[in-house]
């Protein structure tokens, strides 16, 4: 039974040991072999190697196409939805102005980017405004905390900046977005980090070719009642009348918190719209230079298949004309 | 030489021909934006501001100096603006303090809504929709923006369900246990009962 063990271990390796070891001395050890032997010593070239990269590169092709025709997809479906949640947050915009240059102690910086990748350069846009805006405010007194939503900015963020993220928050695009989701979403972020002003980095949807890094702030209660105050953008806040509620300040914080809700709402939607886009492109972009290898291998395949028959053609004849004398 | 001194005068006006279409595209306050560009390039030399929401919004028109005839009202909801810039006679919100009309020329306002009816007078027809809550602000150049978590017109509204509703928060009222429960109890009974006037009456 070992003597049959070993005669099948034995047939198993046979087909590793090269019958003529003369052509593993002749080929380069890191090139792989485009030659091999035939009958009678004849020497085809391989077209084996070009053939495979052939197959695996229109694979490839294959492949982006189909995710450039899913990413169309998902983009019709959710474009539809961020145009209609667009009037959502001009009426904030248009009572409460937009101070991104607002002095603050506590800021929060909320970067959105997605979970995937394979979508171009937009998660590393939104990273690199969020760093910037880190910068920005920097100073003595002044803290910069990071609210992470979804994978990409989580990664590229921990490395260095990892002492300064509060919240990090993935898979949000499990379920279809919703408001729902989103102001509970709001709600634990206002519940756990502390702010004075909440900076929403996001990429917003302008066309399928162009999407536009924006920044969205939002101010707590207090900065809104002291830039009122002193005048300039807010001056006019005081001339508000503000009905129901005990206090003005009560209602100003659930203006806020509506605030923020609203605006992550409509920052997370044109931040998938962004992705799905990006991923159109990006994808466009490799099926193409696909294509293009595909053309340059397809000659190189032809050129060899044409240079063996030639050399088969030439041996066979110089023998012929060599035998007749 | 004659000619050349005319090209150079014909390409003038071309490029403030090209300049002047998007000098309506400018916000109606760009001076946040330039502090915030300006602190911007300071200190990221090598990277574009982003842009910030000002930069996407129309400008709102200044208050006019006698009272405008009609009220403008944008109406939005998450998914979808029901009314964007509609010109009406009069609206009436129900905010926390309770029904509350708005005319134009109506003082600069910001306003908590509770569960209730919204109705939106146009002339002669009344369009009136149950909103879950929100917020209401009157701007003092007769513009009211009303935004709205949810919004159906009332005769989407089923009365049989709204009476379940009822009957199931008063039953999980009396049950609820920790302050939380009872609030969010509260809460499903001040809209169910809020639905329920709002169809009968």
């Amino acid at each position: 039974m070992a003597m049959a063990a070993l005669r099948r271990e034995g047939r198993r390796f046979a087909p590793l040991i090269s019958p003529r070891p003369i052509t593993a001395v002749r080929s380069s050890p890191l090139y792989p072999t485009l030659e091999d032997e035939g009958p009678l010593g004849l020497r085809h070239i391989s077209t084996q190697v070009v053939r495979n990269r052939m197959k695996s590169v229109k694979n490839i092709q294959k492949i982006t196409k189909a995710m450039k025709m899913v990413a169309a997809s998902k983009l019709r479906a959710i474009q539809t939805k961020t145009e209609n949640s667009r009037g959502l947050w001009q009426p904030f915009t248009a009572l409460l102005g937009d101070l991104p240059s607002a002095d603050v102690r506590k800021n929060v910086v909320v970067t959105i980017s997605s979970d995937k990748g394979l979508c171009g350069g937009i998660n590393s846009t939104s990273v690199k405004i969020s760093k910037g805006l880190h910068k920005l405010n920097s100073g003595p007194e002044k803290e910069t905390k990071y609210v992470i939503l979804g994978e990409k900015a989580k990664a590229q963020l921990v490395r260095d900046s990892k002492k300064d993220i509060e919240l990090i928050i993935t898979e949000l695009q499990k379920n279809p977005l919703n408001y729902t989701q989103v102001s509970v979403l709001a709600d634990e972020i206002l519940k756990n980090v502390e702010y004075d002003a909440l900076r929403i980095v996001f990429n917003k949807f302008q066309s399928v070719v162009s999407f536009v890094p924006t920044v969205s702030t939002v101010l707590s209660p207090e900065i809104v009642e002291r830039e009122a105050e002193s005048g300039g953008k807010l001056g006019d806040l005081d001339s508000y009348e503000v009905e129901g509620g005990e206090t003005k300040g009560e209602i100003l914080q659930n203006l806020a918190e509506f605030q923020f809700s609203c605006t992550m709402f409509n920052a997370v939607l044109e931040n998938a719209c962004s992705e799905q886009g990006a991923r159109m492109s990006a994808m466009d972009s490799s099926s193409r230079n696909a294509g293009d290898m595909l053309d340059r291998l397809t000659l190189t395949y032809n050129r060899t298949r044409q240079a063996s028959i030639t050399t088969e053609l030439i041996e066979i004849i110089s023998g012929a004309s060599a035998l007749e004398g | 030489m004659l000619r050349r001194a005319s090209m150079l005068l014909a390409r003038q006006p071309i490029l403030a021909a090209r300049a002047r279409p998007f000098s309506t595209d400018l916000p109606a306050a760009p001076s946040a934006d330039a502090t915030f560009t300006e602190a911007w390039t300071k200190v990221i030399p090598n990277m574009d501001p982003p842009k910030t929401p000002l930069s996407f919004m129309q400008p709102r028109p200044p208050t006019p100096s006698s009272i405008p005839s009609k009220l403008t009202v944008n109406f939005v909801l998450p998914y979808a603006s029901e009314l964007a810039t509609k010109e009406v006679d009069m609206v009436i919100v129900p905010a926390t303090t309770g029904q509350m009309g708005v005319l134009p020329g109506h003082v600069a306002t910001i306003a908590e809504l509770k569960p209730g009816v919204l109705s939106v007078h146009e002339g002669s027809e009344v369009t009136k929709y149950f909103v879950s809550s929100g917020f209401v602000f009157i701007h003092a150049n007769s513009f009211a923006d009303i935004i709205a978590v949810e919004a159906v017109p009332l005769d989407r509204l089923d009365v049989n369900l709204v009476q379940k509703g009822l009957a199931e928060f008063t039953s999980k009222l009396s049950s609820a246990t920790t302050d939380l429960e009872k609030a969010e109890a509260q809460i499903g009974i001040d809209v169910h009962s809020a639905l329920n006037s709002a169809l009968t009456g």
